[in-house]
């Protein structure tokens, strides 16, 4: 489907209508939901990273004013199921409270339900809890070592997934190839953190038998694993789509404090609503990001072409499982990145430590991969001597290779790489800004440019699931609308999932108006409760452009059908003679005409003028399916997503040697995700991603001490980029349309997260590659770098 | 043996949005908590509770401050500003509202109001602000969708309509 | 994150805050919140009352007397950021404030409430280390002026006693012809605790000679210090000589080791801000722009 020259809404700069509510602070978040009786939980954390829990007395605690309620994990457990895993691994058993053993240094233990959070809190405090110290693991290749004291002892060892992957013949083309380099990158555990924390509240109608939850979620198969956790039918799971979601970018998941809240509310007859704090939320929300070790081998020419590579990823998931391993099977969709490199060996390995457990990150693991890809480029053209943009031109897949072919089985649908770079260097004036950190070198800082080019893979099926777990079969990720025409001919459409700020709202209105040529704002969309929806898939993944935006345009291409098809039928002609015009739909001849009003009476109370076999009123349904994605796994290779939207990074970061500040001095960054349909909601998401990746790539870290003790447990550590931090982006665009897609549109959700980290390190390592230093784990912090430059400089004047 | 404290509610007046308010609150309980949960003033968000994000910024006698620093007990005599009372009227939005929608300048909204107060304080007392002034008026409210990028558009766009429109400044809003 | 329960009173005078104080050491002192209300949130502090002392005019204000300007405990932050005495006065703290926090704890926090806190990389006590401020403090039965090289004790530690209250703060006045003033702070963030920061402030008399000159250094140690610059009394400075007392002065110079920066990083950056900072003070000396009146 190409790009129509001739679109009315689509790709205008049209406001965001969901911005009107929330400048005049009339969003509606979870905590804004007033419910009445409704009572408050405070959680005890475990002191220790690993521990058996001897006893628990509440007592004390339940003397306290205002509690009704001490929850511990064994009343939770004997009354729930486990939270589900994603791998096959049944022995690694997670409840919302720690039962018999705490896992991780914050792990909830007990919680304590109260009038107010003031009391509850209170009243945790009071909680005696015996503990008995554990032997514990930290770190990742520890935890490897069979000899490291397992997490959950019943699975028998820390390896959650080890599983090793060859596309192609790698041994051979590692074996034919001239030159060889292997290096090992790590990505510090970082993640992104939204400003409202999780929060849940929940309320049990005995009478109608429903469980009806509000929160800040972000989440597919939310209201399946409430249901499947406490025992209950789906359809007696009512949750609120329309709370506002203050941020999440993948990570709002809060299972384990929605099954405690639903528990407490059918026992105690009253709504329970659990907010976390920011400490419960960096210690325990269980939403850290990869933790990744990368060791990368890539087998090359002399001119710098890749051939082959291996990768092996070593991911500290923490102390429970979920669905954070399958951060390393979905980056399998984009594993060679923008580049011909013809066969890959990838071993992904999941560990379980005594770290508090991830959760889906924005890109899902692709962020972390791209760094170690695109520092494998710069590192193979340092090798050579040769430029790094002339190595990766002459590794991009080239604009008539697409549909393109990636040896793990999934095909790039379009892209135009080599015309994006090209856009960046003219638009930065590369030759000048090489200049520029000359000068800049000149007058004695260091200086450097870097480069990352990626791509963001948009819009899939869940295909890592079945990859890397054979018993999940799952070959849909599905999404749906459905278009009502009232009897007075205004249009509302409802959208089945909650948003956190992608604009959802306007991207559904402004595809519908598209199709049926009506003004967008004339369009109400609202979000029905699970009960009352069609099937979701939530926001993850990069795919409401595509899924959202697909569904909404053929359910309104099936409304427009059905008005076309009520049209001829008046007319007495054939549905292909008839011209449908902003509503209003006339014949060829232009002598008869029926007007929007007129369309919808009849639908609604001309029953006789109906075609043979329509129904009545005015309104139209679809679940759509992945474009492309239909086939499950086989052999290893699996077609992940879609579509694939690209970004070129090119970054200038220049810093006293002494002080070591990295000081962005100019962020170009090219991005074509197709055809845009909001230019508006795009250029914030890139913009915000690429504050992301600064944030991970310089100053954002969840560190552990060597005591298993989270250090970084608030703001005041735990350092989030400000206004000051983050530099005038320029972003230069190019439009490359899916063929798979109704409007040719990609994701964009992900955009510049994906890339900024392996760029804001390139430019550091080009900016110290002239005293023979690199920096190989992010985030690099300020210290680091004048510490290195130091010591480099300092060797340099020793003498021998 | 630890002292005991019984739950003992103080009455504080409050002058809010240009309206005396009063509540009974312990002493422990934030201005943030008391003007979400007593005066159902729910626009001013709580991200950190320990100062450093912003989304719980009103206006203090003007000036940006953070509510989650205060102890409702301590916030009698000020004229206290959210972000309800910045619009004009029922569904009608102030210029500088209006410009954060002209430019997208917020995405999911958390510390959308934070940012506004701190924008319209910074528009109060400086009618030309440069960029670099912007970036410092906002420094205080963290955001981690835009990446600034639009908001910092926002607030030059409601200095050129604040310009272009007479509007008197420096009055309380 | 909610404190733990506390009573709450607001005494009318200073010497009742100071009976309070003294009767009860379970009691602490609130001014402007911005670092003692974190603290309650996160229950690292749990008093069982405070003391408001925000709105005791006696101890708000900017005065000037003969040879200093005093600085009233509650003064605001940001009263001192806007206020042209200091401007004209002690350009070194008007060019210390804009690092201090960020705009809006600047509007509620308090000059005595950085004082108090006493932290180790704060830019009011290291100005008040490096310009020989005295911290006034009363308690029920008296005043006292403390030299702030002996209020500040160590990280978050101040020579304070139950009872005592911080009233004041008194800046000395230069009253030389030339003074000029420097300051540099590297931080993770513009709003972040400082690793180091560098106050300067040198006078010059006719010739260029310098006849004055102090150097302070804060986030490098468990307190702020004064660096001994006095060898470059009596001599015009030179690049070589200033460098060569800094760094010798900063090579084993105490330093903390965090997350952030390690003791090494502390000591470096140390010597480069600290020369940066004299080299801005003696030129605006130079220059005149830096004249008081």
């Amino acid at each position: 489907m190409s790009n129509a020259p001739s679109l009315k809404f689509v790709s205008s700069g049209r406001r965001v209508r969901e911005d009107r509510r929330f400048v005049a602070g009339q969003g509606r978040y979870v905590a804004d939901v007033a419910l009445e009786g409704l009572l408050h939980v405070a959680v005890l954390p475990s002191q220790h990273p690993s521990a058996r829990i001897v006893s628990i007395d509440a007592a004390a605690a339940m003397k306290m004013p205002g509690v009704h309620h001490v929850l511990t994990g064994e009343e939770l457990a004997g009354a729930v199921d486990p939270l589900m895993n994603g791998l096959d691994t049944p022995k690694v058993r997670r409840f919302p409270l720690a039962v018999g053993q705490a896992r991780y240094a914050g792990e909830w233990v007990v919680a304590v339900v109260a009038e107010s959070r003031a009391q509850a809190e209170d009243a945790a405090e009071k909680v005696r809890i015996e503990y008995e110290p554990l032997p514990y693991v930290i770190d990742a290749e520890a935890a490897l070592d069979s000899s490291s004291p397992p997490v959950h002892p019943a699975h028998g060892g820390n390896v959650l997934l080890d599983r090793t992957f060859v596309w192609g013949e790698v041994e051979k083309h590692f074996a034919e190839s001239p030159q060889q380099l292997s290096f090992r990158v790590v990505w510090g555990r970082s993640s992104t953190v939204p400003i409202e924390t999780f929060g849940v509240a929940a309320k049990w109608d005995p009478w109608r038998e429903i469980l009806d939850v509000w929160a800040s979620i972000q989440m597919p198969k939310y209201s399946d694993q409430i249901a499947r956790s406490l025992r209950i039918p789906l359809n007696n799971v009512r949750v609120h789509q329309d709370v506002d979601v203050g941020g999440s970018y993948g990570v709002k998941r809060g299972i384990k404090h929605t099954v405690i809240v639903a528990h407490l509310a059918r026992i105690l007859g009253r709504p329970v609503r659990l907010i976390e704090d920011r400490l419960d939320n960096m210690r325990a929300g269980d939403a850290h990001g990869p933790d990744r070790i990368f060791d990368v081998e890539v087998a090359f020419n002399d001119e710098g072409i890749v051939k082959s590579m291996k990768m092996r990823a070593l991911d500290n998931v923490g102390a429970y499982a979920g669905r954070s391993p399958f951060q390393l099977g979905k980056p399998i969709g984009a594993i060679v990145g923008p580049y011909r490199i013809e066969s890959v060996q990838y071993r992904a390995i999941a560990v379980t430590s005594n770290k508090a457990a991830q959760e889906a990150v924005r890109g899902f693991g692709q962020a972390p991969t791209n760094y170690a890809i695109e520092t494998a480029i710069d590192k193979v053209a340092a090798a050579l001597g040769l430029d790094r943009i002339d190595v990766r031109r002459r590794n991009f897949i080239r604009h008539e290779e697409f549909p393109y072919l990636i040896p793990s089985g999934t095909r790039y649908d379009s892209g135009d790489y080599h015309t994006v770079a090209a856009k960046v260097l003219a638009h930065a004036d590369y030759e000048a800004l090489k200049r520029e950190r000359d000068e800049l070198r000149a007058s004695g800082l260091c200086a450097g440019i870097g480069i990352a080019a990626c791509l963001e893979p948009s819009g899939g099926n869940s295909a890592f699931e079945p990859l890397l777990n054979e018993k999940n079969t799952t070959s849909t990720w599905m999404e749906s609308c459905r278009i009502n025409v009232d009897g007075l001919g205004f249009i509302t459409a409802t959208i089945h999932t909650t948003s956190s700020g992608q604009g959802h709202e306007t991207l559904a209105a402004t595809v519908i108006g598209e199709v049926l040529q009506i003004d967008p704002d004339l369009i109400r969309v609202m979000r029905p409760d699970t009960l009352s929806s069609l099937p979701s898939n939530s926001p993850v993944g990069s795919r409401m452009a595509i899924m959202l935006g697909g569904a909404a345009f053929h359910a309104a291409q099936k409304l427009k059908a059905k008005i076309i098809r009520i049209a001829a039928h008046q007319f007495g002609c054939a549905e292909t003679d008839v011209v449908y015009e902003g509503g209003t739909v006339s014949n060829a001849a232009a002598d008869k005409k029926l007007a929007w009003a007129e369309h919808v009476t009849i639908a609604h109370r001309n029953f006789h003028l109906l075609p043979e076999g329509m129904e009545p009123g005015l309104e139209a349904t679809h679940v759509m399916q992945v474009p492309t994605g239909t086939k499950l796994p086989e052999g290893g290779r699996v077609q992940m997503y879609p579509c694939h939207s690209f970004e070129f990074h090119l970054v200038l970061i220049a810093f006293d040697p002494e002080i070591g500040k990295p000081e962005i001095k100019r962020y170009v960054i090219g991005h074509d995700c197709g055809t845009v349909i909001n230019p508006h909601i795009v250029r914030g998401m890139t913009l915000g991603g690429i504050a992301h990746g600064i944030g991970a790539s310089l100053m954002e870290e969840f560190v552990y001490d060597g005591e298993g003790q989270l250090v970084t447990q608030s703001f005041m550590d735990y350092l989030l980029p400000s206004s000051h931090e983050v530099p005038r982006v320029e972003i230069v665009h190019h439009c490359t349309p899916s063929p798979f897609t109704v409007f040719g549109q990609k994701g964009s959700g992900e955009s510049g997260y994906l890339g900024s980290p392996a760029a804001i390190s390139s430019a550091i390592n080009d900016a110290v590659a002239p005293l023979g230093i690199s920096f190989s784990k992010l985030p690099i912090r300020i210290a680091a770098i004048s510490d290195a430059i130091a010591a480099a400089t300092s060797n340099e004047k020793a003498p021998g | 043996m630890e002292p005991c404290h019984e739950k003992i509610a103080m009455k504080v007046r409050l002058n809010v949005n240009g309206r005396e308010r009063e509540a009974d609150v312990e002493p422990r309980k934030t201005l943030l908590d008391t003007l979400r949960e007593d005066f159902l003033l729910v626009g001013s968000h709580a991200g950190c509770e320990h100062g450093v994000c912003g989304a719980c910024t009103v206006l203090i006698d003007g000036e940006p401050s953070r509510s989650c620093l205060m102890f409702a007990v301590q916030a009698d005599g000020y004229d206290i500003t959210t972000i309800e009372g910045l619009a004009p009227a029922p569904g009608e939005l102030s210029i500088v509202q209006d410009a954060f929608c002209e430019t997208h300048g917020l995405q999911c909204g958390y510390c959308t109001p934070g940012m506004i107060l701190a924008a319209h304080a910074l528009l109060e007392r400086n009618d030309a602000p440069g960029r670099a002034d912007i970036l410092e008026a906002i420094s205080g409210n963290i955001c981690r969708c835009t990446g600034y990028g639009q908001i910092v558009e926002a607030i030059e766009h409601a200095a050129d309509r604040l310009r272009k429109t007479n509007v008197p400044r420096g009055g309380r809003p | 994150m909610k404190p733990a329960p506390f009573d709450y009173v607001r005494p009318d005078s200073l010497g009742e805050a100071c009976a309070i104080l003294a009767s009860d050491v379970d009691t602490r002192i609130i001014a402007g919140g911005q670092t003692l209300v974190p603290m309650l949130a996160m229950r690292l502090a749990r008093p069982a009352r405070l003391v408001d002392i925000l709105r005791l005019k006696e101890l708000h204000g900017i005065s000037t007397e003969e040879n200093a300007i005093v600085i009233g405990a509650v003064t605001r932050q940001v009263e001192v950021e806007r206020s042209e005495i200091i401007r004209r006065s002690l350009p070194l703290l008007a060019k210390a404030l804009p690092w201090v926090g960020h705009p809006p704890t600047r509007n509620r926090g308090t000059v005595g409430g950085s004082i108090a806190n006493a932290d180790p990389s704060a830019e009011i006590p290291l100005v008040a280390i490096t310009l020989g401020a005295e911290i006034e403090i009363a308690n029920p039965s008296d005043r006292t002026r403390m030299p702030a090289d002996e209020f500040f004790i160590g990280p978050m530690l101040a020579a304070v006693m139950p009872g005592d209250c911080v009233c004041a703060v008194r800046f000395p006045l230069w009253t030389q012809a030339r003074v000029g003033t420097g300051f540099h702070e590297v931080s993770a963030r513009r709003s972040d605790f400082a690793f180091v920061a560098a106050a300067a402030q040198v006078a010059l008399d006719q010739v260029g000679r310098c006849i004055a000159a102090t150097l302070g250094l804060g986030g490098v140690g468990d307190r702020a210090i004064r660096i001994d610059v006095a060898p470059l009394v009596g001599n015009v400075p030179t690049r070589e000589a200033i460098t060569d007392i800094v760094r010798a002065a900063t090579k084993a110079l105490d330093a903390s080791s965090d997350l952030h920066a390690s003791a090494d990083y502390r000591r470096r950056v140390a010597a480069t801000l600290g020369i940066r900072a004299l080299d801005d003070a003696f030129a605006e000396a130079a220059s005149g722009h830096g004249a008081l009146p």
